[in-house]
């Protein structure tokens, strides 16, 4: 401990690593690569993970969209190619069977799958826009952002049966002039005059998504479009540690229940899993954490094992040396610590300025991927990680110092001092 | 000063053993000056390596300054060393990337002495063998006897009670030797205690006294009239 805090210790190791560049450089470059690597890689995969997790903010992690089709196979008396219908006492029956579901919005469009676009009028402008029948809950599951001033669709609104939606950018942009403040305008939907309470900023991702959508409540909706109880699909989100998988067939299997149709009929029940397409984009960010972490640990130990070596070497060169300093009265720890200290110093500097470079290529792809539209935000290795690397260096330089270490001394003075 | 008694020592090599000391009695009082002489393996080196505590004894006793040198681990003999000898060797021995002040305040550093203090009393040392213009000079830089006067200093930095030489003029043509000799007697002229192993008839001349090894014992112990080195530099 002494011997490690002594400036003159320091001394005489700097002019040791010192008089040897060449060696010192061909030691450090080993762990340098390999903590380069680890940071670089770990970074990059950092930035995919951020990149894909701010693609797909806006929508629930675990969610799925769930509808019916026509049936495939003959059951209970019903012929095969029996057209099935959602209802939205289905949402009450699911939600009671499957108990993972965290939040299930009901929801009825027109305008996209097929259907007719609600043609909606605002005095002399006019255009075509998918309109959706929409619980809160929705928000739940994809956020909107709405605009100040504005709000989503609430529970009142759905109560009440009230004419009021919520529109995209774009059909703000077309229905309303620049100036014009959209929030308790009126517009007209088939006919049926509804006043805007909020206007909802695009984001992209989400799939549906578009901007030119207009929402109002389930229950007008119903009533506007004669639609019943009748309901398009299911946007469901489970519970965080839910499984997506499992969950998606239980309600698949409730849904087949309910309408009679054979347990087996894979055709009947659609759906979109979400959640297991974000398994698979996040699995593989995940894996290329994993990859780096083994890559650099193992590029890392490479690195410290070179060290060993090529100090062997030295220490093996530097034989004379030694004998001489035990001759003039270097103890055997002196010596020992000397190797030591050299052996934690090389690798510590050599995976401190890997860990600087890394973070330099890190930030340069950052730059450079700024306008590419790519799923890369902010790439970083995080703090932890880089301590931890550093210690593992730490224990790695030191262990691996100790077999050149107990080398240097393992040799008699005499019989280093004979060595030619 | 130095007292050894019966010593023996031989070296395995596999299943062999060359024994190379047969039982030595031998004694060196301070302010002496010892010329250890002898031909080629008659065991010259080993005997001064013991005295050194550079190699171990494997029978007989030693005392250094009424200490005895027993049984030392490592770390105690480094100690000892640091403190007890000084060595000049016949290949100089120095620290090829360390300026002459550097490597003669190496001693010093394994005392424990602060940097400053060393330095200083590294250059007093480098002045007294008349090199203090050629401290800042790599070993690579310096003549042979100027190589072996930095040795010298460096021995006696330590200020040690006993200067051991094995061969210092082993290689260096006889000017450089006289002048390399005229420096030990100077030092020996101080009071210090030297031991110093030689080939050569004119070397140990220069000492106040001939110790004649063969075969494994002293066959020859003899007080000689000191040759001064001086006069021939
Ligand atoms: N480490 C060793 N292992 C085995 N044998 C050794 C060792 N060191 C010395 N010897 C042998 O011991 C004998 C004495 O060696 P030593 O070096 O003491 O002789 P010396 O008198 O110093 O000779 P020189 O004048 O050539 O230096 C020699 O025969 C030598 O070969
Ligand atoms: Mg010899």
């Amino acid at each position: 401990m002494r011997q490690l805090f002594d400036s003159d210790t320091w001394r005489e190791i700097f002019q040791s690593i010192g008089k040897n560049r060449l060696r010192t450089f061909l030691t450090m470059l080993g762990v340098f690569i390999g903590i380069y690597i680890y940071i670089a890689l770990s970074g990059a995969a950092k930035g995919l993970d951020n990149g894909f997790e701010k693609e797909f903010e806006t929508v629930a992690r675990n969610s799925m969209f769930i509808w019916a089709q026509t049936t495939s196979k003959p059951y209970a008396g019903f012929k095969t190619g029996r057209r099935i219908q959602l209802k939205l006492q289905d949402a009450e029956e699911l939600r009671r069977q499957v108990p993972e579901i965290e939040t299930l919005a009901p929801r009825n469009v027109s305008g996209v799958f097929g259907s007719s676009p609600g043609v909606i009028t605002r005095g002399i402008k006019s255009g075509n826009y998918s309109v959706f029948g929409d619980f809160p809950e929705f928000t739940k599951i994809a956020t909107k952002k709405i605009y100040d001033g504005g709000r989503f669709i609430n529970d009142e609104d759905i109560k009440q049966e009230r004419k009021v939606c919520v529109i995209g950018e774009r059909t703000q942009k077309e229905l309303f002039d620049v100036e014009e403040n959209p929030i308790g305008g009126y517009l007209e939907i088939e006919d049926v005059s509804f006043q805007v309470v909020g206007v909802h900023k695009f984001s992209g991702g989400g799939p549906f998504d578009n901007d030119s959508d207009i929402f109002i409540p389930f229950t007008t909706y119903k009533k506007i479009y004669n639609t019943g109880d009748n309901v398009a699909w299911f946007t469901i989100a489970a519970y965080d540690d839910a499984d997506v998988i499992k969950v998606e067939q239980d309600i698949k299997a409730n849904l087949r229940r309910i309408h009679k149709v054979d347990p087996e009929d894979e055709k009947a029940i659609g759906s979109f899993n979400l959640g297991e397409q974000f398994k698979k984009i996040f699995g593989f960010s995940n894996g290329l954490t994993f990859l780096s972490l083994i890559v650099g640990i193992a590029t890392i130990l490479a690195g410290v094992i070179g060290i060993g070596n090529i100090l062997l070497i030295s220490v093996k060169e530097r034989t004379k040396e030694l004998g001489v300093r035990r001759a003039l009265g270097a103890t055997p720890t002196e010596v020992r610590n000397q190797i030591l200290i050299e052996a934690l110093f090389l690798t510590l500097l050599a995976g401190i300025i890997g860990i600087i470079m890394g973070a330099l290529t890190l930030k340069g792809i950052d730059v450079f991927t700024q306008d590419v539209d790519l799923p890369y935000t902010n790439p970083t290795v995080p703090i932890p990680y880089v301590i931890g690397s550093l210690l593992l260096m730490v224990i790695l330089g030191v262990l691996i110092g100790l077999i050149p270490a107990q080398r240097a001394v393992s040799i008699k003075p005499i019989d280093a001092l004979r060595e030619e | 000063m130095i007292e050894i008694k019966d010593l023996h020592k031989s070296y395995k090599m596999g299943s062999n053993s060359l024994h190379v000391l047969k039982g030595i009695n031998f004694s060196v009082e301070e302010g002496e000056l010892v010329a250890i002489m002898g031909s080629s393996g008659s065991g010259k080196s080993t005997l001064l390596n013991i005295l050194g505590m550079l190699d171990e004894l494997d029978e007989g006793s030693y005392t250094l300054d009424n200490v005895a040198i027993k049984n030392l681990n490592e770390t105690k003999a480094a100690q000892y060393r640091n403190k007890f000898l000084g060595f000049v060797f016949q290949s100089f021995n120095l620290i090829n990337y360390k300026s002459a002040v550097e490597n003669v305040a190496l001693p010093l550093y394994y005392q424990r002495v602060g940097r400053k203090e060393r330095q200083e009393k590294a250059l007093k040392y480098l002045e007294q063998v008349g090199l203090k213009e050629w401290a800042t000079h790599l070993p690579s830089e310096l003549s042979g006897g100027q190589k072996q006067r930095v040795a010298i200093a460096r021995a006696m930095a330590a200020e040690p009670k006993v200067l051991l030489a094995d061969e210092p003029t082993g290689a260096l043509d006889s000017t450089t030797s006289y002048e390399v000799m005229d420096l030990i007697q100077k030092i020996n002229d101080a009071g210090n205690t030297i031991l110093v192993v030689t080939h050569e008839e004119d070397i140990a001349q220069m000492c106040k006294r001939i110790v004649h090894l063969k075969d494994g014992v002293i066959v020859e112990d003899k007080k000689v009239e000191q040759v001064r080195a001086s006069q021939y530099v």
